[in-house]
């Protein structure tokens, strides 16, 4: 299921280096270092208040952040989080980032609103809603009525309507049934192999994390304390012990 | 009968300028959680324009009326970009003060200059002295017309609502502002549309509420703007098409017990108002198209 892990000289499509960010005047990352090459799925591990949610925040604009995070050769720290949006991240937020007010159809359009292709936007929402048929079925419907796991379908169909050149996702199976789970990294993964999707998910769940991840990232209290590919963190004793439960 | 249909005619005319005020209220409502208490006072404002614009410059009084509501949204985005904005990421909270502050002293920038004779503002529509019987109650033109056309308004915003890509961007930014940010939308320019349309809708309240009464001064507008937080509140403060069923409930609702409740009469009318915001917030506080909001967990 997994693919071989990438060469270590290919383009980093995102490097970050020093980061250090804060809420007011609590600092919860102390300079942190990573980068996720292109067509990589990168996982950040680590348990509640480790900073994961911060790191992907800190690349959207979405904290106070200090250091460097280049997206190609672009720098993000300082950028807004529409501006980054606009360069081509994509952000799947903890809890499921809809508009519940809305239609499963109109969260889509919104996914779109920076494009003007108008029928290659109407072919993507027919492509998402063959790859998430239970959407398709519910475009009229708000999307507050839809179950947690369709809702956190359509977040992502929702960002991928943007054509990220780098998904990011929180938490992705927080609150989601054990299956329904299952099922949705595995389309995250057939999204990586098939359409190049790269990712960056920060997940608690270390087993399937890692299961479809190439490499990953260990964060603790706001630093980094190891680093591998998948292979080798899933080796790893204290990785074994601390967040895969074995 | 006919006196209880010359009643309801009446109220029609205060209903269609409670109903554009109300809207206002909900617009801004909707988008930012805030309300706008200088709402009445931008209104007031933008009435004294349109005045100035007619009877100065000899503008016909539909065209003053328009550029006065162009005026107004440019003046609405200001506020936003300038007053709003920066103090809304410090505290929520500093909004509701500015927005008084700023019915302070756009109340006394008017009193400064327009303090003295009232003023008369004529009418923007043809015959509007002239009137339909209907069972011997005089159905006026005027009110005919100020439902014609603030109909139609609330067509185009819907229009723009539910069709075009500014107004998808403000019903997302609505819906969830953290997500409208990460889709790329600029939260700021769409919430200073918001408050362009608001400000320009108050402004057609303004003129409409200018051309109904005989005479007028910087008072106009402040018995409006609590018939409309009235409206608004039984609307459900969230809805838009609430907004302008509220603002024709309350108007009726005025008018008729101001009518046949004769301790009330016309100096206690405005009590009625209040009397109606407490019933609606303690039988449902969401109003009667107000969302509680929908989630699924």
């Amino acid at each position: 299921m997994r693919p071989k892990a990438r060469a270590a000289v290919a383009d980093a499509l995102l490097e970050a280096t020093g980061v250090r960010a804060q809420y007011g005047p609590v600092p919860v990352l102390h300079g942190i270092d990573f980068r996720i090459d292109e067509g990589e799925i990168v996982v950040i591990l680590g348990a509640n208040g480790a900073g994961k949610t911060t790191t992907i925040r800190a690349i959207c604009g979405m904290v106070n952040t200090h250091g460097s995070i280049r997206l190609g050769s672009t720098e993000l720290v300082g950028k807004r989080p529409e501006q980054v949006a606009r360069l081509g991240v994509a952000h799947v937020p903890q809890g499921r980032g809809t508009f519940p007010e809305l239609s499963v159809a109109d969260n889509l359009a919104a996914g779109a609103y920076l494009r003007r292709d108008r029928a290659e936007i109407a072919r993507d929402v027919a492509r998402w809603f063959e790859t998430f048929p239970v959407l398709g079925r519910r475009r009229d419907q708000v999307a507050g009525q839809l179950s947690g796991g369709e809702q956190q379908m359509l977040a992502i169909a929702r960002a991928l309507m943007s054509r990220p050149r780098l998904l990011l996702l929180d938490e992705p199976s927080l609150g989601l049934a054990p299956l329904v789970i299952r099922s949705l990294f595995e389309r995250l993964s057939v999204l990586n192999r098939t359409d190049e999707i790269t990712q960056l998910i920060v997940e608690q769940n270390a087993n399937l994390a890692l299961a479809i991840g190439h490499r990953g990232y260990v964060l603790e209290t706001g630093e980094i304390m190891r680093s591998g590919t998948a292979v080798e963190l899933r080796k790893d004793d204290a990785i074994r012990r601390a967040y895969l439960g074995t | 009968m006919t006196l209880f249909l010359q009643r309801l005619f009446d109220a029609f005319d205060n209903g269609a300028i409670y109903a554009a005020m109300a809207l206002a209220l909900a617009l801004i409502y909707k988008s930012t959680g805030h309300l706008n208490f200088a709402q009445g006072e931008m209104a007031m404002f933008s009435a004294f324009i349109a005045y100035v614009l007619s009877s100065e410059q000899n503008l016909p009084t539909w065209l003053a009326i328009i550029i006065s509501m162009a005026l107004s949204f440019v003046f609405g985005a200001v506020v936003e970009r300038v007053l709003i904005r920066p103090l809304e990421r410090r505290n929520p909270l500093s909004v509701v003060i500015v927005t008084l502050g700023l019915f302070l002293v756009v109340g006394g920038v008017a009193q400064r200059i327009w303090l003295g004779t009232p003023k008369e503002f004529d009418s923007p529509f043809p015959d509007s002295a002239k009137a339909i019987r209907i069972s011997d109650a005089a159905l006026r033109h005027r009110t005919i017309w100020f439902w014609a056309v603030l109909l139609a308004l609330v067509g185009l915003l819907f229009l723009m609502l539910k069709r075009t890509k500014i107004g998808l961007a403000f019903r997302a930014v609505a819906s969830n502002r953290e997500s409208a940010q990460l889709v790329g939308i600029g939260v700021g320019r769409t919430l200073m549309i918001g408050w362009g349309l608001a400000a320009a809708l108050g402004a057609f309240a303004g003129s409409l509420r200018a051309a109904s009464t005989p005479t007028f001064d910087t008072n106009l507008m402040l018995p409006v703007l609590v018939y409309s937080f009235a409206a608004v509140t039984l609307g459900g403060f969230d809805s838009l098409g609430g907004a302008v069923l509220g603002g024709l409930l309350v108007a009726v609702f005025e008018t008729m017990v101001s009518g046949y409740v004769e301790q009330i009469g016309g100096q206690l009318a405005q009590a009625t108002a209040l009397v109606m915001i407490i019933l609606v917030l303690l039988v449902r506080p969401s109003g009667l198209f107000g969302t509680r909001k929908i989630e699924r967990v």
